[in-house]
């Protein structure tokens, strides 16, 4: 009989603990590596132009973006492939601008409203036209700050 | 297994940059008080660096068609007027700390774009014309301090930025070259 009896062995083995921070560590990374910071939904699509002279834009928060781009495919249908402006999240048109700018000052402390530079982040095939009607709205809204957002282009030498 | 995690943990930390903007900088001018004051300023001939770009992305310089790879050599040539030639800039003397009397160029840049002239132009023009003066500045301060501008502190560059004055104006864009 005694064969059959289990000694001590009854109770199920412990799990081992000590791959648990690998896990955690995983979790980790994968989150890590596929967030992006992101603080708009873009509808429009840019490529930048390229500069050698340029300067960096230092202070995020005093920033204000105006996208100006082709839409995206699936706005075609209603907007055409012609560069678009979009503010905020949706598409605008060039009277959109001056409310917008009353927004943003509004947005900020009332010391750094003045600070406000305006990014315009436009399409390198866009026609000037529009990036005209935008600087003279801008000029309108007394924001004068302004950056032509571009990329770092290859030194030529 | 942990360490590599901590290993790979503070490699991405290292590494990763927060994509910052850049760009090209500029301040717009305001708009006129009162609108009746429309006299445009008169300025000679000679002191300004006409450039107008038409649809089709060609330069035009003070009459001269040019490619964007001469630009900047041709606004250095107009800002500094080496020979004194008669339809370069005039000059005239100006007292600027550390630089005592020198002669300061009364040159102007005027630009002029046509509204179906592409982004990518307009920046390109933006940017030979920043590279021209950064080049101008670096000069000057190079044969003064033995540095470039970007090093001078900020009364040096003040006293630089007097030497060799940048000045762009532009203009309301119209319909160079053809209606749309």
């Amino acid at each position: 009989m005694s064969k059959f009896r289990k000694e001590g062995g009854k109770e199920l083995p412990e799990i081992s603990t000590a791959s648990l921070p690998d896990i955690v560590f995983m979790l980790l990374f994968f989150f890590m590596v596929s967030t992006t910071m992101r603080d708009v939904e873009l509808n429009v699509s840019y490529v930048q132009p390229q500069a050698k002279e340029l300067t960096k834009l230092e202070k995020k928060d005093l920033v204000s973006n105006i996208h100006v781009g082709v839409p995206l495919r699936k706005y075609q249908k209603t907007f055409g492939t012609e560069s678009r402006i979009q503010l905020n999240d949706q598409f605008a048109t060039v009277d959109d601008i001056q409310s917008f700018i009353a927004s943003e000052r509004e947005a900020r402390k009332e010391e750094l409203r003045n600070k406000l530079t305006t990014s315009l982040k436009v399409d390198r095939y866009t026609k000037m036209g529009i990036i005209v009607d935008i600087k003279q709205e801008l000029r309108k809204a007394s924001a004068l700050k302004l950056n032509y957002s571009a990329l770092q282009g290859a030194d030529e030498k | 297994m942990a360490d590599i995690a901590f290993l790979l943990l503070i490699f991405f930390l290292v590494s990763t940059t927060m994509d910052v903007d850049t760009g090209i900088y500029k301040k717009l001018p305001p708009i006129p008080e009162d609108q009746t004051n429309d006299e445009e300023v008169k300025v000679k001939k000679r002191n300004v660096l006409a450039i107008l770009v038409n649809r089709n992305d060609e330069l035009l310089v003070n009459g001269e068609l040019l490619d964007i790879s001469q630009l900047r050599e041709k606004t250095k040539e107009f800002i500094l007027n080496p020979n004194n030639s008669e339809d370069l800039p005039e000059k005239q003397v100006k007292t600027i700390p550390y630089f005592g009397d020198v002669m300061v160029s009364k040159g102007l840049v005027s630009l002029q774009n046509d509204r179906g002239t592409s982004y990518e132009m307009y920046i390109r023009v933006q940017d030979e014309l920043a590279i021209a003066a950064r080049e101008l500045k670096d000069e000057k301060a190079m044969s003064k301090w033995g540095k470039v501008y970007s090093e001078l502190d900020d009364e040096q560059q003040e006293a630089v930025k007097k030497y060799v004055p940048m000045a762009i104006s532009e203009a309301e864009p119209k319909n160079v070259g053809g209606k749309r």
